[in-house]
Order: C-alpha cells, then sequence, then structure tokens
C-alpha cells in the first residue's frame, strides 16, 4: 500500500487483506485488496489520477463511485473505457490510465493481419 | 425455495437490488410470479445497503443500526426464488417490456410483462470551482467505499455541504476514529427560519428528528471543526485537490485537504424513466425532476411499468421497501394472482407507514435546500464535466437562441459524453431557466436515448 | 460560433409577410435565408425547434456520390455552395471537404460500381471515380485488407447538422426573417389574393407558402391539391466514444447499408439506412438495436480493431420518403404560390443550400435554370391515358437504403 494513497483500509495495513491480489497498473506491479472494486483497490494503492479528460487532457478521478459520474473510467485486459467502480479487481488483471481519446490503433499497424 | 428459471420471460422483471427493489422483487414472488432482478453490482444491497451481505461486525458497528437493518431484506429477497442477474448493465428498458443488458461481456435479452425500475437516487451534482479536481468525490461516494472497502481517508478529511447523508457520513467517520478536519455547512440561518415552517410535520416524525439531532450532537461532542453558513466554496489545486477556500461567518477562509467531500442532496436516478419518454414534474422544493406515477408507481401511460423507492422522488430506504411493497402488490394483481380486495387490505398498513415515513421530508427539503450559487455557477465553473462545457457556455447558447438542454447537445457537446447528462442535467436545466427567465419545467430536460450503459460495437456485432 | 448582432431586428409581432415558410428544418431555414436576399419578407413556422427532426439527426453526409441521376445536376451546384458556405453565412457549419469513398467489398461489388460510374460517365457526370484496392487503402490505411476498390469522390465530405440548420437560421434572422418555434402551421386558405395560415397562435399570412414541411409535409401538399405518397419512417444511426483520428473520408459500402464517418473530435457516427418504427403523433423513432446490430456487424468487418469501441448513443430521426427516392420540388399542380420542397430522405443534407436557392427563384422569377421536372408533385398522379407511358426517369442510385 503506498503512503501516499488518499485512503486507507480502516482495519490497518496488517488485516488490511487476508489475500492481497497482485495487479499491474501503467506497468508496476500492486498489492491491493481482493473482493473489491478495480477504482477501491486503484485508490487505496494511491492512484489519484485515473485518466485526462478528453478536452483539454487534464487528471480525473472517481467522483460518485457508483457508476454513475463515468470519472473512472480505466483501460481494463485491454479494453478501454471501462467504469472501474463497476469491475471487480483480479489477480493479474493489467490496467491501464486512459488518456485523451484511447487509441485503439496504434501508427499504421492495422490492416496488416 | 428453489429458483424458478423460466428462459427470458418472466411476469417481473425488477432493475435495481436496493430495497425498493429487493422488496417488489419478494412482495411479487410471495404471490407466485416468476421474477428476474437485475443489477449492476456482485451482491444486493443497491446504494444504501451497499455491501450488506458481506459486512463485518466491525462496519455494521461504525455504519450504524440504520444500515445494519439492511439485512433482513436481503435475507428475504436471497430465499424468495426470484432470479437474480448479478453484474448484469441494463442498457435498454422497452416499453415493451424488453429489457437488453450486458453481463459478462455478452449482450443478454429478456422479456417482462410487468417491470419495476428501481434504480434509486445519485448524489445531486456540487458545480463548485475545483469540483473536477482529483481528491473531491461525493459524500456519498465515500460512504461507498467505507461499506464496500473498508477504506477511508488517510488524512483529516473535509467534508463539505448540506444534508443528512454528509452529517451520517461524519458521525460514521467518527465512530471509525478518522479524523475530520473541517466540516463546511452551507445551512444557514434562512434555512433554519423557512424550515421551522415544518416543525410541527418534523416533530410528527420524531423517531428521525430525533436520530438526526443525535447524530448532529455527537459530530459536536466529537470536537469537529463546523462552519456554517458557507458561501463562495471552491477547491483550490492545479492537478489535484490541495483544499478548499469558503466564506464564513463574513471571513474568507482556507482549510488544506487532499480530499474533499461534497455532498448536498440526492436526487431520482431518471435515465430509465426519461428514456421511456415517461412524463416528468419539476419539483421545485426538491429541485429535481420526478416521473409521474399513481398510487402503486405505474408510470402514467405505461401500464406495465413502475418506478418504486428514490428513483420515484427522494423518500429513503425505509420509505423505499414499502415502495417495492406497493409496487409487488399491483404487480400481483394485474397478473391475477390476487384480488384488488386482498391487494388493498395489504396496501393498507404499507400506506399509513409510508406516509410516516414521508413525513419529515417537507422539513428537510426545505431545511437543506442547495444554494442557488451551488446550482447555478458562475460563468467559468465547468458543468458538464465529460465534455468539459461551462455555464458561461450554456449562457451563450441561449443568447444564440439555444432554447433547451437538447440544443446545447448540438452547440456544444453539452451532454454528449459518456454520463450522458447524469452529472449535468438538473444544471443545465436551471442554468438556462435563470438565463431565459422561465422555470425549468419550461425549459425542459435531455431527451435521453439508449444505450442507458454502454455497448462496445463488437458486442452488440455478436448479436447481428 | 461568433455571436453577432441582428443587422435587421425580425419583427416577431407582425402576422403579414410576402412568404410564410413552413418547416424550420435545414431547407426552410435554406429557403428563408435565399429569400431574404432577394429582399423578400419572411414568416418561418416552426412546430418544434428548429432542427429539431430529420435537419438536426441524420448523419450529415455531403456528399455527390452515391446520388439519383436526377439529383447529381443540383447536388453538383450544392457542393460548391457548401464549400463556401462560410463567407454566405458567416459559420461553415464545420463543413469538412474529407471525400466521400464507396467501398466494394467482393466481386459483385466491383460490378456493381463499375456499372455506375459507367452509366454516369454516359451522361456527362466525372465526379465519381474508380478506384482500386491499393488506392482505397492509401485514402484509409486503417481498413480490413477484403476491401478491393471503391468509389472515390474528393470534393465530398461531411458537416455538423444542427450547425448548419443553425447557420442559416442566424444569417437569415439577420436579413429580418421572423423564426416562429412552436408554432405548428395548422390550415392553410387561400383568401382575396394571399395564403392565410393557421396555428394554435393565431393567423399568419403571405403571398407565397413554401412548404419544407419534412415528414409532415404531404398533409399541407394534400390540402392545397397535391396529394403524395410520401411515408414517415425512422432512420436509426449510433455514435460512439472518442478516438484518435483513423479515417478521414465519409465511408459506404457498395453492397451493404453503411454510413460511416468520424469526427474531429473523435467520436465516429454510424448509419446505413436502417429503417425503425416510428411513433407519428408522438414525433420519435424508437431505436431497434437488433437491427442495429449489422450496422456494427458491417463496421467491425471493416474495421476489427473497432469491436471495441464503445457505442454511447443511438437514435432515430422522424424522415420523410417518396417511394421513388427523390424529393419533390416544385410549384403545386393545383395552388396558386404554392412551392414544395420536402420528401428528401435519405439524401437531403447535402441538398439544402441549393433547394433554398431554386425556391426562392421559384417564388421571386417563377422559374428556376436548374432540372428540377423529374422532382414535380404531378409525377405520383396516374398516366392520363391507357398506353401512354409516364415519362419518369428510372432512378439509379446504389441499393435502396444505402446512406451517407
Amino acid at each position: 500500500m503506498a503512503t501516499n494513497s488518499l485512503f486507507r483500509p480502516l482495519s490497518g495495513p496488517s488485516t488490511a487483506s487476508a489475500r492481497p491480489v497482485e495487479i499491474e497498473f501503467d506497468g508496476r506491479f500492486l498489492q491491493v485488496q481482493e473482493g473489491v472494486s478495480v477504482a477501491a483497490a486503484l485508490l487505496s494503492a494511491g492512484v489519484s489520477r485515473f485518466r485526462t479528460s478528453v478536452v483539454s487532457e487534464t487528471p480525473r478521478a472517481p467522483y460518485c463511485m457508483m457508476g454513475v459520474c463515468f470519472e473512472c473510467l480505466v483501460e481494463i485486459d485491454g479494453q478501454a473505457s471501462r467504469q472501474s467502480c463497476l469491475v471487480t479487481v483480479r489477480e493479474g488483471m493489467k490496467i491501464n490510465t486512459q488518456r485523451g481519446p484511447r487509441a485503439l490503433i496504434d501508427g499504421t499497424e492495422a490492416g496488416n493481419e | 425455495m428453489s429458483e424458478i428459471n423460466t428462459g427470458d420471460r418472466y411476469d417481473l422483471a425488477v432493475v435495481g437490488a436496493g430495497p425498493a427493489g429487493m422488496s417488489a422483487a419478494v412482495t411479487a414472488r410471495a404471490r407466485g410470479l416468476s421474477v428476474v432482478l437485475l443489477d449492476e453490482q456482485e451482491a444486493v444491497g443497491g446504494q444504501i445497503y451497499r455491501n450488506i451481505t458481506r459486512a463485518s461486525h466491525r462496519a455494521l458497528d461504525v455504519l450504524g443500526p440504520d444500515y445494519a437493518s439492511g439485512a433482513r431484506i436481503a435475507d428475504s429477497f436471497q430465499s424468495s426464488g426470484a432470479v437474480h442477474l448479478t453484474g448484469a448493465s441494463v442498457w435498454q428498458v422497452g416499453r415493451d417490456g424488453t429489457i437488453n443488458y450486458l453481463r459478462g461481456g455478452k449482450v443478454g435479452s429478456l422479456h417482462a410483462t410487468q417491470i419495476v425500475l428501481a434504480s434509486g437516487a445519485m448524489e445531486r451534482p456540487f458545480p463548485i470551482p475545483g469540483w473536477t479536481l482529483p481528491g473531491v468525490l461525493g459524500a456519498g461516494a465515500a460512504q461507498i467505499l467505507l461499506k464496500s472497502a473498508d477504506l477511508a481517508p488517510s488524512e483529516p478529511v473535509v467534508l463539505a455541504g448540506c444534508g443528512p447523508l454528509l452529517y451520517l457520513l461524519g458521525w460514521q467517520y467518527l465512530r471509525a476514529g478518522v479524523p475530520i478536519k473541517a466540516l463546511i455547512d452551507t445551512t444557514d440561518t434562512t434555512d433554519y427560519v423557512r424550515a421551522a415552517g415544518h416543525l410541527v410535520e418534523a416533530l410528527a416524525a420524531w423517531p428521525t428528528l430525533k436520530k438526526g439531532l443525535k447524530l448532529m450532537s455527537a459530530l459536536k461532542k466529537g470536537k469537529v471543526p463546523f462552519y456554517r453558513g458557507a458561501t463562495n466554496l471552491a477547491i483550490q489545486g492545479t492537478d489535484a485537490a490541495t483544499g478548499i477556500r469558503f466564506t464564513a461567518g463574513g471571513k474568507d477562509m482556507h482549510v488544506d485537504s487532499k480530499v474533499i467531500l461534497l455532498h448536498q442532496g440526492v436526487v431520482p436516478n431518471t435515465q430509465f424513466t426519461w428514456s421511456l419518454r415517461a412524463r416528468h414534474t419539476w419539483n421545485d422544493v426538491q429541485l429535481c425532476w420526478t416521473p409521474e406515477v399513481d398510487a402503486w408507481g405505474k408510470l402514467e401511460g405505461l401500464p406495465n411499468i413502475y418506478v418504486a423507492g428514490d428513483g420515484m422522488g427522494i423518500g429513503g430506504a425505509l420509505a423505499a421497501a414499502l415502495q417495492g411493497q406497493l409496487s409487488g402488490l399491483e404487480v400481483a394483481a394485474v397478473a391475477g394472482k390476487i384480488d384488488a380486495g386482498a391487494r388493498d387490505s395489504a396496501a393498507a398498513p404499507l400506506r399509513a407507514e409510508l406516509t410516516k415515513q414521508l413525513r419529515i421530508r417537507p422539513f428537510l427539503d426545505v431545511l437543506y435546500r442547495p444554494k442557488d450559487a451551488n446550482r447555478m455557477p458562475a460563468d467559468a465553473v465547468t458543468v458538464c464535466r465529460c465534455e468539459e462545457v461551462t455555464a458561461g457556455d450554456i449562457r451563450g447558447y441561449v443568447a444564440l437562441g439555444c432554447s433547451g438542454p437538447n440544443q446545447t447537445k448540438s452547440f456544444g457537446r453539452c451532454g454528449m459524453g459518456p454520463c450522458q447528462g447524469r452529472l449535468c442535467g438538473l444544471t443545465v436545466t436551471e442554468v438556462i431557466a435563470q438565463a431565459r427567465g422561465v422555470s425549468p419545467s419550461e425549459v425542459g430536460y435531455y431527451r435521453i436515448r439508449p444505450p442507458i450503459k454502454p455497448v462496445t460495437l463488437g458486442e452488440l456485432a455478436n448479436e447481428a | 460560433m461568433a455571436v453577432r448582432m441582428f443587422d435587421t431586428q425580425p419583427d416577431l409581432n407582425s402576422r403579414e409577410a410576402d412568404v410564410i415558410v413552413i418547416g424550420g428544418g435545414l431547407h426552410g431555414m435554406s429557403s428563408a435565408f435565399h429569400l431574404a436576399r432577394r429582399g423578400k419578407r419572411v414568416i418561418v413556422l416552426e412546430a418544434d425547434y428548429c432542427g429539431r427532426h430529420a435537419s438536426g439527426v441524420n448523419a450529415g453526409g455531403v456528399r455527390t456520390l452515391g446520388r439519383d441521376l436526377a439529383e447529381i445536376p443540383l447536388s453538383l451546384a450544392s457542393r460548391d455552395i457548401w464549400h463556401e458556405l462560410g463567407e454566405l453565412l458567416g459559420d461553415n457549419a464545420e463543413f469538412t471537404p474529407s471525400g466521400q469513398l464507396l467501398v466494394a467489398e467482393n466481386e459483385k461489388d466491383i460490378v456493381t460500381i463499375n456499372k455506375r460510374v459507367a452509366l454516369l460517365e454516359s451522361h456527362g457526370f466525372t465526379h465519381e471515380k474508380i478506384i482500386d484496392g491499393k488506392t482505397a487503402r492509401e485514402l484509409v490505411p486503417t481498413i480490413s485488407p477484403h476491401v478491393c476498390g471503391g468509389i472515390w469522390v474528393k470534393d465530398d465530405g461531411h458537416a455538423l447538422p444542427y450547425r448548419a440548420v443553425t447557420a442559416f437560421r442566424l444569417a437569415a434572422q439577420r436579413m429580418g426573417v421572423a423564426v416562429h418555434e412552436t408554432t405548428p402551421a395548422q390550415r392553410l386558405d387561400w383568401r382575396d389574393g394571399r395564403w392565410h395560415v393557421t396555428t394554435p397562435r393565431g393567423t399568419f399570412s403571405a403571398e407565397h407558402v413554401v412548404n419544407n414541411a419534412g415528414a409532415w409535409a404531404a398533409e399541407f401538399a394534400a390540402q392545397v391539391g397535391d396529394p403524395v405518397p410520401l411515408e414517415i419512417g425512422g432512420l436509426m444511426l449510433m455514435i460512439t466514444y472518442r478516438l484518435p483520428p483513423f479515417v478521414k473520408p465519409v465511408l459506404g459500402t457498395a453492397g451493404r447499408p453503411l454510413s460511416f464517418k468520424q469526427f474531429a473530435n473523435g467520436t465516429v457516427l454510424i448509419g446505413g439506412g436502417l429503417r425503425c418504427p416510428v411513433d407519428v403523433i408522438g414525433r420519435h423513432g424508437e431505436v431497434d438495436f437488433i437491427r442495429l446490430a449489422s450496422s456494427a456487424q458491417t463496421v467491425t468487418d471493416l474495421f476489427p480493431h473497432l469491436r471495441e469501441l464503445p457505442v454511447n448513443r443511438a437514435w432515430a430521426g422522424v424522415e420523410a420518403f417518396m417511394p421513388d427516392n427523390i424529393p419533390v420540388i416544385g410549384p403545386s399542380m393545383k395552388s396558386p404560390n404554392i412551392v414544395h420542397a420536402f420528401g428528401f430522405s435519405a439524401h437531403g443534407f447535402e441538398l439544402g443550400p441549393i433547394v433554398g436557392r431554386i425556391v426562392s427563384e421559384l417564388v421571386c422569377d417563377g422559374s428556376t435554370a436548374h432540372p428540377i421536372a423529374p422532382f414535380s408533385a404531378g409525377r405520383f398522379r396516374p398516366a392520363p391515358a391507357a398506353g401512354v407511358e409516364f415519362d419518369m426517369p428510372v432512378p439509379f442510385s446504389i441499393p435502396t437504403g444505402v446512406l451517407r
């Protein structure tokens, strides 16, 4: 658990999660609580920037935690624009910050299948 | 009771697993209807009873007895035999009883003879400068983090705004040993004076009132720094929240904090009802839209679809459960499982209790009426968070002849982002009404279209 | 969009004008604009708000590609106006000359497109060019390799529908055109050399009336003695989340319905001539997602990597269809001083600028040099006598339902 997290488990770090789960976020490995939403897991691991806004590319993070505000959008296991507050975290998930409009195509790779 | 699987056709489909949804499902199941309940979460509870089935003893203690009481409804639902589709994101409800949803990355479809919509409420937007910065969340969001992930702010936190949920959260944090740096209350003397006009009714709801008073007294005893009548709220920071500025007691103040929890009431989540083109009324006391329904929650003009719970008007969890039961009874009667007499005699005590539960509302609505400045903000404030449209932009559109929210969509993408107007709709309606000098009722609301929740091209294509 | 003060203040209290335009969509506002330019005093009666229906919710294709032969001369003339729209109106509605490309996916499509271009060339039209698969991929590097050719029109493009309506409206209002919204026209009566149009807000009168009433135009046409077999239907569209730019031209497919474009803001608009039921009284089209799924399938066939792109919203406009797929443009057959211009779906957006000009010529001069004979309101009347062939050009457009 990162020391600069805005949120921490109430029960304290030692009893935080009986079975921590390992996920990858923007290339770093994080140990998080099992059974919580990806948004909650990221917040507790010190992530405060989930995506950048589409118009001015300013940082955004969860606001409503119930699937209404769409601020918590991240890329999960290759799929972009997932509402992380509605997805339960799982061992081995690969999560990435969503930057502006997400690129589904890298350069001009497309067309070479 | 074993689950009844009727393939993709049901007597009743319920959308939302909060108190209203669970109660409607239980009531209908008890009269022999086949029932399916769809909800986005993995477990029942909606928002108010979020995670109730997995809450530890410690959590139940921190969160308080009202939350703990949700366990009873959850138990009834789980033994009712209703089919429970978890992790189901409903993206279209048709007037013909079709429900399209997304579950496990696959589009699903079912048909129900009758539908109860129980998708509850959401926090009212709180458009002040800096409200889009990371570190700013709704108080309800913080409560969800507490309930579902046992998470609380790691540093002394600021609570700002007004309304019972804000004070409840403060009380829950106190019990959990979470330090509160400040409670910045926008309620002022004029609110108390106006609310005094409803005091007699409020006293008739003494148990609820008493609970509230106990809560406030605990906050005082906990020595939480309180600022009353706060105005000119503005979040500070560039890439993330660093603090909040405000004026109170005639003085300009600021409090440093990386987490600021805002709240000024909850409002019905009306995406489904608008998408069904149900008629809505602008409620000038509650400052929100409510769908027009009959005494059983049936939508006017849509004889097979009901709304129960906060989605039909804010009333709280206990009222929601009662409304769910009332809708369930009418559903059963329409399905021919009970006659009107049995329906009415079962309904009578429910209605009496519902009246009691709603007695506190006028008092609360007036006392905690969100301030004009926090609903119709200054020009520079972002109103549409998704597409970054400001209040000033919207006023500009009005000057160009834009008369309602639907035209703002075309002028500048306001309301066109992923949240499809959920966080900006009320603000846009009120800003336009104010600029035009007419009532919000005349201005209207966004035209809401499916998919109510996003579906990918691939998920759709698989249905072709 | 610049905020301009009105140069001539519209007089919203006046009930009399030279011309009443029924319908405040793109065609109504284009008519009003061009009439005002010719010095006419104009009142526009709009039942809802300007651009509420077809005009505001279409795919925004500015295309000459794929047109019925009869429409081509008008379409080419209109495109010239689109390229100058900024100068004309002070706002170009974000017209982007991105080009339009109709792709061929198989041998059958190749035959279809070659036949079409040959027919056009035989009529002297050279704006549609056959290209091969290699060129198609140069134009759209991200497209699926199975695309083997296409028809390319480089001067076509797209624009923003609601902005276009608003641009015409503001320009018209600056010349004094009075626009009355939430004022549905009801009855037309010819009395004392003028038309009297009743509405719930009272009666308006003018020497001339222009019927630009879109999906509701048949009622007015019938009132003045020109019954037409107009069908009201819905056309479905959907818009996605944003993506970085990956396709410039507007795309269609020769063998199945598709209209596909990416806006400057990165969102992708997908249509394709998919019809859906319409609640005529409620003025609402209900989206049928099972049918929309085939559009999604076409898109993911062309661009497999779009499978994960979320659809944000789907809608259907209330539109007017004529059985021969070309509009009604021209004077009334029966009544004096009536000009009709309606029935454009799904091909009316690009024609907006020129048809308004034609309408103004018909009203002011009694005639127009543009070839509008094929669009006559009288073409639906039964043949005058047995054995007499009704002289109507056989339209050859890309198969019904292909929408740009």
